[in-house]
C-alpha cells in the first residue's frame, strides 16, 4: 500500500464517519458541522484523483459559503429533535425497506461486473503543465456554454424566487436610508428667512 | 547549501522530505509568531502617538518586553469552560480560527522560488483556506452558550461571507490579467510592461491599472479580518466582545493571535498580489525578500491607522456597503477588465 | 481546441425570450410605480414574438402552416401564399443541431414551441385579473413566467441530457416559486412544499437514471445514447436499471400514477391563475421531454418501457376517473381529470413499436402530441371559467360555485358545458377525436383490452363532467352576483370554449400539423 492508497483510505473513513454522524447525531447544528467535514474529505479525496479545481471549488462553495449560511440559519432555530423523531418507528419498516431494496438493486447492477475497473476504460494520462482549471474553463465557455448560461439563468430564477418570497417591507420601522441622508441639502433642513430687525 | 544538508538527510532516511517540510514549516511560522506579538505591541504604540499619549513602556527597555509579558500572562490563567457549552466545540473554537490563518501561508511565496508549495491553483487554494476562518468564529459563538458570543457570531457569518463575494471578484480581476492561479506567476506578471522597461516598476503593478479592485480588496480585507471599523463582530460597547466572551487564557491567545496572523496575512496577499511582492519599485535597486517585508509593514500600518481613525461602522450600514456598493463595483470592474484586455488598447499582450 | 462558434439562428426565440427576462427585470425594477403593468405586457409582447419567431426558425413548420391553412375555405390559398412571400428568405428548412449537438431545431420542438408559448401568453391573460384582486400582482410573477417558458423551449428542443435537465430544473423552479406567490396563503405555502420537496425527488430519480444510461453508453447526447445502443456498444441490464428510474422521472412531472400524489394539492392549494398555468403549457414541455428521452434516445429499449408505460396508463386512467368522482372541489376534480388525460397520452406513446415494427410509431405519437395539444386546450378553458367565476375576497372552487350558472350568465354556462363534454370525450367535440385517436393507435397496435379498458373508464368518467353540466343547468344559483370580467378575457374565453367545438368539428388541420410535425423530426 502506498502513501496515496493510505490516505485515501483515512479520508474516505473519516468521510464516511462523518456522513452517518450527520444523520445519527441528536443535535443539528453538530449534524451540520458533521457535514462540513465531509464535505471537507471529500475535497481531500478528489485532490487525490487530480480534479483539483473541483476539489477547491467543493470547499469554497460548499465550506465556505452554503454551509455557513445553513450552519446560520440552523443555530436561529429551535429544533425539537423529539417532535421530529415521533413516528420514527411506525415508519420505520416501509422506509427500511424501500432503503434494502435500493441497495440491493443498486449492488446487483453495480457490483464490478458492469462498472468496474475492467469496463471502463483508463483515462489517457496527463502531460506535465497540464491544468485541469484551464481545461475546465475552456470546455465551459465553448462546447457546454450552452448549459453553462442556462445554469446562470437558473440560479436567476432562484434568486428572483427567493427574494420575491422572503423580501417584505415592514411598516413602522425606525430606520433611517442612508443614500437619503446623504443627499441631504441644506435647503432641505435651515431655512433662511430674511426679515427686517425688530424693536423690543 | 545542499552539501550542508547531506548529512542530515542521510540520517534521516526515507523520511526526509516529511522533516525537511516541517523544518521549512516551523522556518515560516516562529518568525511569523514573533511578528505577531510585536504586531501587538506596535498597535498600542501607534495608536498611542496618533492619540497624543506614550503607549506602554514600563516592561524592558521602551517596554520592548511587552508582548512576551503578556504572552506569559495568558499562557498561566486558567481556561474556563463555561457549564453549559458545547464543550468539544468551545476547545475546538480556537484551534478552528487559528489553522486557517497559518495553514494559508503555505502558498505565499516569500521571494524567487521561496515557497513552502509552489502549487498552480495557489490562489484558489488561499481564497478556500481563508473561507474556512469563518468557522472559528461561529463555532466559538455557538458553543458558548450564551448570548453576546452568540449574536456575534452571527453577525460574523454574514459579514465575512459578504465581503468574501466582493474579495474573490476582486482576486478574479487579478488572475484575469495576469491569466495564472499560481502566486509565483502573479508576482512575475508584474514585473514587466512600459513602465518596467522605464525603471519605474511600481507603475506597472496591478495596482494601477486595478486601482478601484485594489481598493475594495484592502477594505474587505479589513472587513474579513474583523478589525476596526468592521469590528462589530467583537464591538465591547454592543455585544462586549462577541464570540470572545466566555474565553480566557490561551483559548481567548488563539482568537487573538488569529486576528492578528490574519492582518498579517491580508497584508502580504495585498502586497503579492496588487504590489509586486518581492519586486523593487525601481529598475536599478534588485529584487529581494525585503521589499515584500517593507510592503506587508506599510499594509499593517494601514490597519492600524485605520483603526485609530475611523468610528465603527453600523451593521446595517457594513451590509449595505458589502452587497450594494463593493459587489456591483467589483461586478462591473471584472467585465470592463475583461473588455480591456479583448480590446487593441491592452496593456497585457 | 477546434471550436467553432455555434449557429445562434435555431435558438433565436430562446435568445429572445432570455433577453427579454433581464430586460424585463431591469425595466421593472426601475419603473415602480407601473412595474407590474410594464412587466406585463412586456411579457405578452415577447411570448407572441418569440412564438413567431419559432414559427420561422423551425425548419418547415411555416410550410406546414400554410399547407394546413391552403386546405380553408374562403380565402386560403391566398393567406397561405402571402404568409410564404413574407417569410421568403427567413423559414429555415432542415433540422439543426447546434451549441455542440445540444440544441435541435426541428418541426417537432418548433410546433409544441409555439402552443406551449400561446398557453402561458392565455393563461396570464386569464389570470391578471386574479392576481390583482388578490394583491398578489407583482412584476415578478411575469419575470418568473417568462422564464418558466423559456425552461420549456429548452426542454423541448433538448438534444442532450444536460440541456434537458437544465430546462426541466429552470421551469420547475419557476413554477414552485409561482405556486407559493401568494405568501400570505398557508395552503399555497403548503402546496409549495409538498411541490418542490416531491419535484426534488422526482429530478433525483431522474438524474439517477440519466448517471446510468451514461454509464453505459458514455455519452450525453440524445442521438449518441440511440447510436451506442443501436450497435450494442452498451450494457443492456444498466440500460434497463437507468430507464426505471427516467421513467419514473418523467411519470412525475406529466403527473400519472402512481407519481401523481402531488396534483391535487397542488392544483388545490396553489392560486388559480397558477394552477392553470401548471395545468396547461408544462404539460407539453412534459411531453417533450418523454419524446426526447424516450423515443429520441432510447427507442431502441421501447419493448421495454412501453410495457411501464402501460402500467403507468392504466393506472393513471382507472384512479383519476374513479377519485375525481368523488371530489366536491372543482380544482381537485379537474387535477384528477388531468391525470387520467395524462395517461390517455402516455396511451399514445405506448403504442408506437409493436414486435420491433416501427411503422405504427408516426401514428402513435402524432396522436399522443394531438391529444397532449388538445389537453392543453381544454384545460385553459375549464380554469379559465374557474377563474372567471371568482373575484375579490371569493374562490369558485367548488363544484356548487357553478349552480345555476345558466341563469347567472347562460353564454359562459354553455362555454363551460361544451369544456365539459369535450372532456368527457362527447363527439363532436375535440376531446372525442383526441380520444379517438388514441385509442385507435393502441388497437391498431393490438392492445384491444387497454383500449377497452381506456372506454370503459372514459364513460365512467364522463359522470363527474356531466355533473358539473347538470349543477349548471339544473339548479338554483345560491350567488347571484353578476359575472365582471374585462372584455379580453370574455373575448379570448369565448374564443378558447368556441375552438374547443370548431376544432371538434374540423380537427383535421391540427391533427395532420402534429402528423406533419413528426415525419419532418422522426
Amino acid at each position: 500500500m502506498d502513501f496515496k492508497t493510505l490516505v485515501f483510505y483515512i479520508l474516505s473513513a473519516i468521510m464516511v464517519f462523518a456522513a452517518l454522524r450527520v444523520i445519527t447525531s441528536r443535535n443539528p447544528v453538530h449534524a451540520a458541522l458533521f457535514l462540513v467535514l465531509s464535505f471537507v474529505t471529500a475535497g481531500g479525496i478528489w485532490l487525490l484523483l487530480a480534479a483539483e479545481f473541483l476539489a477547491i471549488v467543493l470547499v469554497m462553495v460548499y465550506v465556505g459559503a452554503v454551509m455557513v449560511l445553513f450552519l446560520f440559519v440552523v443555530m436561529m432555530l429551535d429544533i425539537n429533535l423529539d417532535r421530529l423523531r415521533e413516528g420514527f418507528w411506525s415508519y420505520l419498516p416501509v422506509g427500511a425497506l424501500i432503503g434494502i431494496l435500493l441497495v440491493v438493486e443498486m449492488a446487483l447492477v453495480l457490483g464490478g461486473r458492469y462498472f468496474g475497473l475492467e469496463a471502463m476504460p483508463e483515462p489517457p494520462a496527463v502531460q506535465a503543465g497540464y491544468s485541469n482549471t484551464r481545461e475546465l474553463g475552456r470546455l465551459l465557455y465553448t462546447d457546454y456554454v450552452y448549459p453553462f448560461e442556462l445554469a446562470s439563468l437558473l440560479l436567476l430564477v432562484a434568486m428572483v424566487v427567493a427574494v420575491s418570497l422572503t423580501l417584505r417591507k415592514r411598516k413602522g420601522l425606525r430606520q433611517v436610508n442612508p443614500s437619503d441622508q446623504v443627499a441631504v441639502k441644506r435647503g432641505d433642513r435651515v431655512e433662511l428667512v430674511s426679515m427686517p430687525a425688530e424693536k423690543e | 547549501m545542499e552539501a550542508l544538508l547531506e548529512p542530515v538527510s542521510q540520517f534521516f532516511g526515507p523520511a526526509w522530505p516529511v522533516v525537511w517540510t516541517l523544518a521549512k514549516i516551523v522556518a515560516i511560522i516562529a518568525p511569523l509568531m514573533l511578528g505577531v506579538a510585536y504586531l501587538t505591541l506596535a498597535e498600542r504604540k501607534v495608536i498611542g502617538y496618533m492619540q497624543v499619549r506614550i503607549g506602554p513602556n514600563r516592561v524592558g527597555p521602551k517596554g520592548l518586553l511587552q508582548p512576551i509579558a503578556d504572552g506569559m500572562k495568558l499562557l498561566f490563567k486558567e481556561i474556563i469552560v463555561p457549564s453549559g457549552a458545547s464543550k468539544g466545540l468551545f476547545i475546538l473554537g480556537p484551534i478552528l480560527a487559528i489553522a486557517p490563518s497559518l495553514a494559508a501561508w503555505s502558498v505565499v511565496p516569500f521571494n524567487e522560488g521561496m515557497v513552502l508549495a509552489n502549487v498552480n491553483a495557489g490562489l484558489l487554494l488561499l481564497l478556500a483556506i481563508t473561507s474556512m476562518e469563518v468557522y472559528g468564529v461561529i463555532i466559538a459563538g455557538w458553543a458558548s452558550n450564551s448570548k453576546y458570543p452568540f449574536l456575534g457570531s452571527m453577525r460574523a457569518a454574514a459579514q465575512m461571507v459578504s465581503y468574501e463575494v466582493a474579495m474573490g471578484f476582486a482576486l478574479i480581476c487579478v488572475l484575469l490579467i495576469s491569466s495564472s492561479l499560481n502566486l509565483s506567476d502573479i508576482v512575475h506578471s508584474q514585473g514587466q510592461g512600459r513602465f518596467h522597461e522605464m525603471g519605474l516598476s511600481f507603475l506597472s503593478w496591478n495596482w494601477l491599472p486595478l486601482l478601484p479592485m485594489f481598493i475594495v480588496f484592502l477594505i474587505s480585507g479589513i472587513a474579513e479580518t474583523n478589525r476596526a471599523p468592521f469590528d462589530v463582530v467583537e464591538g465591547e460597547s454592543e455585544v462586549v466582545a462577541g464570540h470572545m466572551v466566555e474565553y480566557s487564557g490561551m483559548a481567548f491567545a488563539l482568537f487573538f493571535l488569529a486576528e492578528y496572523a490574519n492582518m498579517f496575512l491580508v497584508s502580504v496577499m495585498t502586497a503579492v498580489l496588487f504590489m509586486g511582492g518581492w519586486l523593487s519599485p525601481i529598475g536599478a535597486i534588485p529584487d529581494g525578500f525585503h521589499w515584500l517585508a517593507l510592503k506587508t509593514a506599510f499594509f499593517l500600518f494601514v490597519f492600524l491607522w485605520v483603526r485609530a481613525t475611523f468610528p465603527r461602522f453600523r451593521y446595517d450600514h457594513i451590509m449595505r456597503l458589502g452587497w450594494k456598493v463593493f459587489i456591483p463595483i467589483t461586478l462591473v470592474w471584472v467585465i470592463v477588465v475583461a473588455v480591456w484586455m479583448m480590446s487593441p488598447l491592452s496593456i497585457w499582450k | 481546441m477546434n471550436f467553432v462558434v455555434p449557429d445562434f439562428y435555431p435558438a433565436a426565440a430562446e435568445i429572445l425570450v432570455a433577453v427579454m427576462a433581464l430586460v424585463i427585470m431591469l425595466a421593472s425594477t426601475f419603473a415602480r410605480r407601473v412595474a407590474s403593468d410594464l412587466a406585463y405586457g412586456l411579457t405578452q409582447l415577447t411570448l407572441v414574438f418569440a412564438a413567431l419567431v419559432s414559427v420561422l426558425v423551425s425548419p418547415n413548420l411555416l410550410a406546414a402552416v400554410a399547407a394546413v391553412i391552403s386546405e380553408l375555405p374562403l380565402f386560403g390559398v391566398r393567406l397561405a401564399e402571402v404568409l410564404m412571400s413574407l417569410a421568403e428568405g427567413y423559414a429555415a428548412n432542415e433540422v439543426v443541431a447546434t451549441f455542440s449537438g445540444m440544441f435541435i431545431g426541428d418541426m417537432l420542438g418548433g410546433l409544441l414551441k409555439v402552443f406551449s408559448l400561446l398557453a402561458v401568453a392565455i393563461a396570464l391573460l386569464y389570470g391578471r385579473g386574479y392576481l390583482a384582486d388578490r394583491k398578489i400582482d407583482r412584476p415578478e410573477y411575469y419575470l418568473l413566467s417568462l422564464l418558466m417558458s423559456l425552461g420549456m423551449m429548452v426542454m423541448i428542443s433538448a438534444n442532450h441530457m444536460l440541456s434537458l435537465y437544465m430546462g426541466l430544473e429552470m421551469m420547475s423552479l419557476s413554477l414552485y416559486g409561482m405556486v407559493a406567490f401568494d405568501r400570505e396563503s398557508p395552503r399555497a405555502t403548503e402546496a409549495a412544499m409538498k411541490y418542490f420537496v416531491l419535484g426534488a425527488l422526482a429530478s433525483g430519480l431522474l438524474l439517477y437514471g440519466m448517471s446510468m444510461i451514461y454509464g453505459a453508453t458514455g455519452s450525453l447526447e440524445l442521438s449518441g445514447i440511440a447510436q451506442s445502443i443501436y450497435h450494442q456498444a452498451a450494457n443492456k441490464t444498466v440500460l434497463v436499471f437507468g430507464l426505471v428510474f427516467i421513467v419514473a422521472g418523467v411519470a412525475f412531472k406529466l403527473g400519472v400514477v402512481p407519481f401523481h400524489m402531488w396534483v391535487p394539492d397542488v392544483y388545490q392549494g396553489a392560486p388559480t391563475a397558477v394552477t392553470l398555468m401548471i395545468s396547461s403549457a408544462p404539460k407539453l414541455a412534459a411531453f417533450a421531454m418523454a419524446m426526447r428521452l424516450l423515443v429520441y434516445g432510447l427507442f431502441e429499449l421501447a419493448d421495454q418501457w412501453q410495457t411501464m408505460l402501460m402500467f403507468l396508463s392504466v393506472l393513471s386512467i382507472v384512479l383519476g376517473n374513479l377519485a375525481a368522482i368523488a371530489q366536491s372541489n372543482i380544482k381537485r376534480m379537474l387535477a384528477y381529470s388531468g391525470i387520467s388525460h395524462m395517461g390517455f397520452v402516455l396511451l399514445g406513446l405506448l403504442a408506437g413499436v409493436v414486435d420491433g415494427d416501427r411503422n405504427f410509431a408516426l401514428n402513435a405519437y402524432s396522436s399522443a402530441m394531438f391529444y397532449a395539444v388538445s389537453y392543453v386546450i381544454m384545460s385553459l378553458a375549464s380554469f379559465g371559467m374557474v377563474i372567471l367565476l371568482s373575484r375579490a375576497g371569493f374562490e369558485a372552487e367548488t363544484i356548487d360555485d357553478f349552480k345555476g350558472l345558466n341563469k347567472r350568465n347562460s353564454w359562459f354556462a354553455a362555454l363551460m358545458m361544451i369544456v365539459m363534454f369535450s372532456m368527457a370525450g362527447i363527439p363532436f367535440f375535440i376531446g372525442f377525436f383526441a380520444k379517438l385517436s388514441v385509442l385507435q393507435a393502441v388497437v391498431a397496435a393490438g392492445y384491444v383490452w387497454l383500449a377497452v379498458v381506456a372506454v370503459l373508464m372514459s364513460v365512467i368518467g364522463a359522470f363527474y363532467y356531466l355533473r358539473v353540466v347538470k349543477v349548471m343547468y339544473f339548479e338554483e344559483p345560491v350567488d347571484s352576483t353578476p359575472i365582471r370580467a374585462q372584455g379580453e378575457v370574455r373575448f379570448l374565453l369565448s374564443a378558447n370554449g368556441l375552438a374547443i367545438a370548431v376544432l371538434g368539428l374540423l380537427p383535421q388541420g391540427l391533427m395532420s400539423l402534429c402528423a406533419y410535425a413528426l415525419l419532418a423530426s422522426l
